[in-house]
């Protein structure tokens, strides 16, 4: 067993096992219930409505006269109302369906979407070190100097693992609508892969430019960079005031742009949502699914539209790396950044996501849906080519603007 | 790598690979080929090939056997599954797979890393690479990865690729381009002639 055991680095598991936790249940988890209740009360606002404002800490029953909300906005506890009530609706299996695909699409919906997430740097690095004086008098031997790296897997081929395990994101959507043994599930799957499968192609492609600038496939590397020498959208500090970057500015946005549509298409978010699309399919893949199975694929969505969205984060708009950040003081410097601006680095990559879910949300709410032949006419015949040639455009500029 | 998750992956990729032949739904079969190839891009990973792992995860199990599933789920399941295979048909697979595993037994024993423990036998990256740097070959990006102790697989594997084989890269292009023009060929509609 000993033997068995060989080349397992304890530290390093701990730090992991509590970096996941953190990521995925203490904040992907409930960025998700929150971004359903603010998909809600934003596109109350558009509409003109007022949105779930009622849920608050439910005093009414016990004979109170208001029940009281939190901070003063109404409904900010109705995540826990939603999750509650999921749970607590009768799990309905039909007769006809495949029981064991039946159970296992929802979580194959779910897992792949939350896997994505580990090579996601969320901060820059955080020196435990200065709180030894803090917890000096438990008596303990305190942290070491070394600082802790925030992202899960510093894996050096970041974006890749993501669209892979993203890709096997698709089986969970097939299986629910063959498991289901329904006409419009059925359609609906088969839609949603097509669909999952021709834009993963425009989705690959149009980062290859920017891999190109970067020469690199390390997505912490890519951070560090943009820190010291302007975001990629924003070369405003650092290398960045370069004329080479700002020739390269024209591709990177043609990248933005390819990369903001295919993952709508991906995460099957309207205008897009063929998959579900109510007026043709009743509810897609997963009409067939009630209480927390239904819950599951509805989570996974958004989970792949928020770790969709740290990614274009993370490639295009500086991750965690705060804005101005030299002409601040604010910059990074391996090992040497205090504990603080390792916290303020996480809290910026967060707002940074949180405002890319915003942007998500207004377009579901202000443009109306494709058809399905428009759709696969879209990605096959404009985003494609465009990706291609955009792939061509960057190695062109990259020869008569070369970066360094 | 540890040896343990050797085991494990390894008997995850054979125990699904036995699934994909033993199992009576197609459906199943599909699926356990490409949890297959999950463990079998485990393997890839621990041996320090990380590109290549994510590669077959990104190309075999999420976008081929997709297809795959996608074309099992359009057929019939329930004649598949109640079909009988022959006496024959059993005993020529198990000759044939037998045969097969004493002929790669008798290859890999004969190699000359066969006798390199589970623990060591990460592919030798670091050092192609430093023999590239050597040789003046290198890119600037991959000495500095070198130097600060880190692997540069993909980029290593991207040179040798676009240098070395260059040529063999273009004639796998141009044969994936006429498979390409082949099915759009043979799929796209006949116009309708005029009487």
């Amino acid at each position: 067993m000993a033997i068995l055991l060989a080349n397992f680095d304890l530290s390093f598991l701990i730090a992991s096992v509590v970096k996941i936790v953190f990521l995925t249940f203490l904040v992907i988890l409930p960025m998700v219930a929150y971004s359903v209740y603010a998909e809600r009360r934003f596109s109350a606002v558009i509409q003109d409505r007022v949105g779930p404002n009622r849920t608050g800490i439910p005093l009414t029953l016990f004979g109170f006269k208001k029940d009281i909300q939190i901070l003063g906005i109404g409904g900010l506890l109705q995540p826990m109302a939603d999750g509650l009530k999921f749970i607590l609706k009768e799990d309905f299996t039909p007769r006809s369906v495949n029981t064991f695909y039946y159970w296992l699409a929802p979580c194959l919906t779910m897992v792949p979407a939350l896997m994505t997430c580990v090579v996601l740097p969320f901060g820059s690095e955080l020196r435990l070190s200065d709180l030894n004086g803090l917890i000096g008098f438990l008596g303990l031997p305190g942290f070491s100097e070394t600082p802790i790296q925030s992202v899960i897997a510093d894996l050096s081929v970041g974006p890749l693992y993501t669209f892979a395990i993203a890709s096997l994101g698709v089986y969970g959507i097939v299986l629910a609508g063959w498991a289901s043994n329904s006409k419009y599930p059925f359609l609906g799957s088969v839609r949603a892969s097509a669909q999952m499968i021709s834009y993963e192609l425009s989705l690959g492609l149009s980062i290859i430019p920017v891999l190109m600038v970067f020469g690199e496939l390390n997505l912490t590397k890519m951070s560090i960079y943009q820190d010291a020498n302007g975001w990629l959208l924003l070369p405003l500090w650092g290398e960045g005031l370069s004329l080479s970057r700002w020739v390269l500015w024209v591709p990177m946005m043609i990248s933005f742009c390819v990369f903001v549509v295919a993952m709508f298409a991906e995460t099957n978010r309207l205008p897009f949502d063929l998959a579900e699309c109510e007026t043709e399919l009743v509810a897609g893949y997963h009409t067939e699914y009630s209480s927390m199975k239904f819950a599951l694929f509805f989570l996974g969505e958004y989970a792949a539209m928020i770790i969709g969205s740290g990614l274009a984060v993370t490639l295009f708009l500086g991750g965690w790396s705060i804005p101005f950040s030299p002409y601040l003081g604010l910059d990074f410097e391996a090992g040497a950044t205090p504990l603080w601006l390792g916290l303020l680095h996480i809290a910026t990559f967060f707002v940074k996501i949180v405002v890319f879910i915003l942007f998500f949300i207004l377009i579901r709410w202000s443009l109306p849906r494709f058809r399905f032949d428009q759709l696969m006419k879209l990605g096959w015949l404009y985003m494609f080519e465009l990706a291609l040639a955009n792939v061509l455009l960057t190695a062109i500029l990259m020869i008569f603007f070369p970066l360094k | 790598m540890p040896p343990l998750l050797f085991y494990l992956f390894a008997a995850l990729s054979l125990g699904f690979g036995l699934m994909v032949v033993l199992s009576r739904n197609p459906v199943t079969s599909a699926l356990s080929l490409a949890m297959s190839f999950v463990g079998l891009a485990a393997l890839f990973i621990s041996l320090d090939a990380y590109f290549i792992g994510t590669i077959q995860i990104l190309v075999y199990a999420g976008a081929v056997m997709v297809l795959f599933l996608f074309i099992i789920m359009l057929l019939d399941i329930k004649e598949e599954a109640e079909k009988r295979s022959s006496l024959g048909a059993i005993v020529g697979a198990i000759l044939v797979a037998s045969v097969l595993s004493v002929q790669i037994a008798t290859v890999c024993s004969s190699l000359s890393h066969s006798k390199q423990s589970v623990a060591d036998s990460a592919l030798k990256l670091q050092e192609a690479g430093a023999e590239m740097t050597a040789s003046g070959k290198s890119l600037a990006t991959i000495t500095k990865d070198l130097a600060a102790g880190e692997l540069p697989d993909t980029k290593l594997m991207g040179l040798t690729l676009f240098s070395q084989y260059a040529f063999h890269l273009q004639v796998i292009g141009l044969l994936l381009l006429v498979g390409t023009v082949g099915v759009v060929v043979l799929s796209k509609r006949e116009k309708e002639v005029a009487p």
